[in-house]
């Protein structure tokens, strides 16, 4: 891995283009180009600020620069059998960890284990008036000041350059076991929102093609005697399917139409859109291929059921990619948007067209 | 006792004024504002610190609340919103030309969803009572500070609470999904959703912890667990701190994250003992309480894992618990620590700071001798798994100047937490209590953004002023005094 601290070039380069009002359009590894509002401006390249700067397997706490390859850091992890608990997709080999920390990404875990956000400890950023802040720190408990670690989490850029991250690491799970099970979607939801309520080491759930799938992680035992009570056939295929799974790899997200994510309750219904669906943190979030571009239609369903819609990967990068949001909260996220970065020099538009 | 409140910032509307124009909103019950009515207010945990308020306000509605708050906007009177006054930092502290705003009668559980487990409840709902009441569901809020019993959720919010239970389960933060909020300006706001996630900023974040400085909380929405199947407890001694902190380690290094890790030490295991008779073994240096929980197999496993890891470690006894009784005994004393210290001593003052551990017997060295320099006893009690310290410094408010000598070696405590890269806050919150030592964990740039946030939900400066974040002013004028001679403090700790 190779370790450089580029803080003060990226500071400089931000300073820069404070003074000029120049529109900066932050970079890691490029691999979420296709994830929200395109977005216009000077290029920031961040993907040479790399290294991890402290690890403590015994106090779960791992901190890295954000420019650190997501792979790299996960190796890292690995040698002392650790790994991030939200399981983050990658999308490309290339994937930072700040790029993954700006766009709150979490995988199939995430029901079960928490968010990119819930891990997050700490970090460092670079404000819109290009002044090195730190907030949080690596312990697990800390509640001096706001926490603008959290808020930088999803907000794409939009607030400040994150610089670095620390972020609370777990140990990996003893063994991991797949169980399948032939059922209409509508069974699959009252199916995991039953076992959801029972204490069992259940770390993932899907429904695609008719079929459900269960993931258990922890010790022998604990899967070994859920095994036991929960039935169902055991996948020969269950770690490659996890991981196809989180990285997008499965048939079903191959497809030339647009991939929405609708992040609902979990009890949601079925809803009645048009289109093919995968199921995953048992309902709460639920992808939709819709061949028809009904964006208006979907929108109002989802928020009708108290959810929200993402419209994931599209062709048209003009549109809105997120829910619009409703005049109060718009206006609060405009002060931030402000308190964080006045001139609006970083990624203006990437996230919503108004700031 | 004085205040340390702030005077900074000045507001002019007279306490009439205030009355007369609340008086419409408000029922005669509702709306306090005789000085002996106002007493009960004047302080919450934090007892050293206490102030009048102009008037107490204890709405019954959120359009009341809503009304409230377009009025004090309009008069530019500050409002403080208070729970269930259980806070340790001075955070629901009254502002002497503001409004106290109780929302002690928000205290409705609105909806239990068994299938998504989630429960909506008012903001004046215990703790404690949410688990209560979802508990023939199977189902339990997780965060259990160690007011449960009395601390309301509106609070946890306001303060991130935690417990001894976050390094498995996390803090409020992680097991709240919704909250309505009143801006300053009374307009009903909903951040987060019922799903795991909402669009825009992470808003459920900001407000989680921001001390009433952002906006008023009139409903929650937390997520509900279902309760393990098997929970059991180790009670191990040793005749060594240091050997207690590295056994704590060492049960994590071997990939085992129990639901509770606490470390107590001698003082504190002999007051705790003396109350609660526990059966801690008093001739021990520390103790460590190691809670696992999960399915009936698991639990078996962790157990051989965990009693191996503490005796090889040094432990000289290790006990589990052999029945549900003689766990809830084992905790009972952890439990009773404060109360314990409390009988020990007149006065106590409890702080928490959060600390690397790998640094905790350096921490706890430069403590002893604090101790002896300040010449004030000190207990420990440790959230061991997440390195949240909870130190009791054992004083007697009435011997004069005693008080002053507390507070300044509870600072310095503080103090050295942040040099070995830790906090001055693990759960307590900042309130009132740690406003100076917030100049020492954050530079002035880092304080003006957080001034920055605060203004982008309150321009005027209204909610809680004078908490939680020190202008700059203040941070000047304490650091005169900190630095002396420009000498660092603790010049022999490593720094970050």
């Amino acid at each position: 891995m190779s370790v450089n601290d580029m803080s003060k070039e990226i500071q400089q380069q931000v300073k820069q283009a404070c003074s000029s009002k120049t529109p900066l359009n932050i970079c890691g590894g490029n691999s979420k180009r296709f994830y929200g509002r395109e977005s216009f401006g000077e290029k920031l390249d961040v993907s040479k600020h790399q290294g991890v700067t402290n690890y403590e397997p015994t106090e779960l706490v791992i901190t890295a620069r954000a420019g650190t390859p997501l792979k790299e850091l996960e190796q890292v992890l690995a040698t002392e059998n650790q790994m991030l608990a939200f399981e983050p997709p990658a999308f490309a080999n290339s994937a930072t960890l700040g790029g993954t920390i700006a766009c709150n990404f979490s995988g199939p875990r995430r029901a079960f284990a928490g968010a990119a956000r819930d891990f997050v400890l700490g970090s460092s950023i670079i404000n819109g008036k290009a002044e090195h802040l730190h907030f949080g720190g690596e312990v697990m408990k800390n509640v001096a000041g706001y926490d603008v670690s959290r808020l930088m989490c999803g907000a794409m850029g939009t607030l400040g350059v994150l610089l670095d991250v620390s972020l609370k690491v777990l140990p990996k799970p003893e063994v991991e076991t797949t169980l399948m099970y032939e059922m209409s979607s509508e069974n699959s939801l009252k199916k995991v929102l039953l076992l959801a309520g029972q204490s069992l080491p259940i770390s993932a759930t899907c429904f695609d093609d008719n079929t459900l799938r269960i993931r258990l992680s922890g010790t022998e035992a604990a899967v070994n005697s859920a095994r036991q009570s929960l039935g169902g056939d055991t996948s020969a295929a269950g770690s490659d399917f996890w991981k196809q799974l989180k990285e997008h790899e499965l048939d079903y997200f191959n497809t030339q139409h647009n991939l929405w994510r609708l992040s609902l309750a979990p009890n949601t219904p079925i809803l009645n859109l048009k289109g093919k669906n995968l199921y995953e943190w048992n309902g709460a979030q639920r992808w939709l291929i819709s061949e028809q571009d009904d964006e208006e239609n979907i929108r109002k369903e989802v928020l009708k059921q108290g959810g929200h819609a993402v419209c994931f990967r599209q062709h048209n990068k003009h549109k809105n990619v997120f829910q619009p949001l409703e005049t109060d909260l718009l206006e609060i996220h405009r002060q931030l948007k402000i308190a964080f970065d006045p001139d609006s020099i970083f990624n203006p538009g990437r996230m919503y067209a108004e700031f | 006792m004085s205040s340390h409140c702030d005077h900074e910032q000045r507001f002019n509307t007279s306490r009439d004024t205030l009355i007369s124009a609340l008086k419409p909103v408000l029922s005669v019950d509702s709306l306090l504002y005789e000085t002996e009515d106002l007493h009960p207010y004047e302080c919450d945990g934090m007892s050293a610190y206490r102030l009048l308020p102009m008037a107490v306000a204890i709405p019954t509605t959120v359009e009341q609340v809503q009304e409230i708050m377009r009025i004090c906007h309009r008069l530019e009177v500050p409002v403080v919103a208070r729970g269930a006054g259980t806070g340790l930092s001075g955070g629901a502290l009254p502002h002497e030309q503001g409004l106290l705003l109780s929302l002690a009668r928000f205290n409705s559980i609105l909806d239990i969803d068994t299938e998504n487990r989630t429960a909506a409840v008012e903001p004046g709902v215990r703790n404690l009572a949410i688990s209560d009441a979802v508990a023939k569901h199977n189902l339990y809020y997780a965060p259990d500070p160690s007011s449960q019993i009395a601390c309301s959720i509106g609070g946890n919010v306001a303060e991130n609470s935690g417990g001894v239970h976050c390094l498995k389960y996390g803090l409020t933060v992680h097991n709240i999904l919704r909250l309505k909020i009143i801006t300053v300006e009374g307009k009903l706001i909903t951040i987060g959703s019922n799903a795991l996630d909402a669009p825009g900023y992470d808003l459920l974040a900001l407000m989680t912890g921001s001390e009433g400085m952002l906006g008023v909380i009139v409903e929650v929405t937390v997520k509900l667990l279902p309760k393990p199947e098997s929970t059991q407890v180790i009670l191990a001694a040793f005749d060594d701190v240091v050997k207690a902190g590295t056994a704590v380690g060492n049960v994590i290094a071997a990939g085992i994250i129990p639901a509770g890790l606490e470390m107590m030490d001698s003082l504190a295991i002999k007051a705790a003992e003396d109350f609660v008779h526990a059966g801690y073994p008093l001739d021990a240096e520390a103790i460590l309480l190691c809670e696992l929980d999960g399915s009936h197999a698991e639990v078996a496993e962790y157990i051989l894992q965990v009693q191996d890891i503490l005796l090889k470690d040094g432990a000289t006894e290790v006990r589990t618990a052999k029945d549900a009784q003689e766990r809830l005994l084992f905790w009972k004393g952890r439990k009773a620590a404060f109360p314990a210290v409390g009988r020990i001593s007149p006065d106590y003052y409890c702080m928490d700071g959060t600390i690397p551990r790998k640094r905790l017997p350096e921490v706890l060295q430069a403590m002893a001798k604090l101790s002896k320099e300040y010449d004030l006893r000190v207990a420990n009690v440790f959230h061991a798994g997440d390195g949240n310290l909870h130190p009791l410094i054992l004083y007697d408010a009435n011997k004069p100047g005693e008080l002053k000598r507390t507070e300044e070696f509870g600072g310095k405590i503080l103090e050295l937490c942040v040099a070995v890269g830790g906090t001055i806050t693990g759960e307590h919150g900042v309130g009132m209590e740690k406003i100076n030592q917030m100049c020492v964990q954050f530079n002035s740039q880092e304080l003006t953004q957080f001034h920055a946030v605060k203004a982008a939900f309150d321009k005027k400066g209204l909610l809680n002023p004078g908490k939680a974040v020190p202008t700059l002013h203040r941070c000047a004028e304490f650091g005169a005094m900190h630095i002396h001679h420009g000498e660092l403090p603790f010049p022999d700790i490593e720094r970050f």
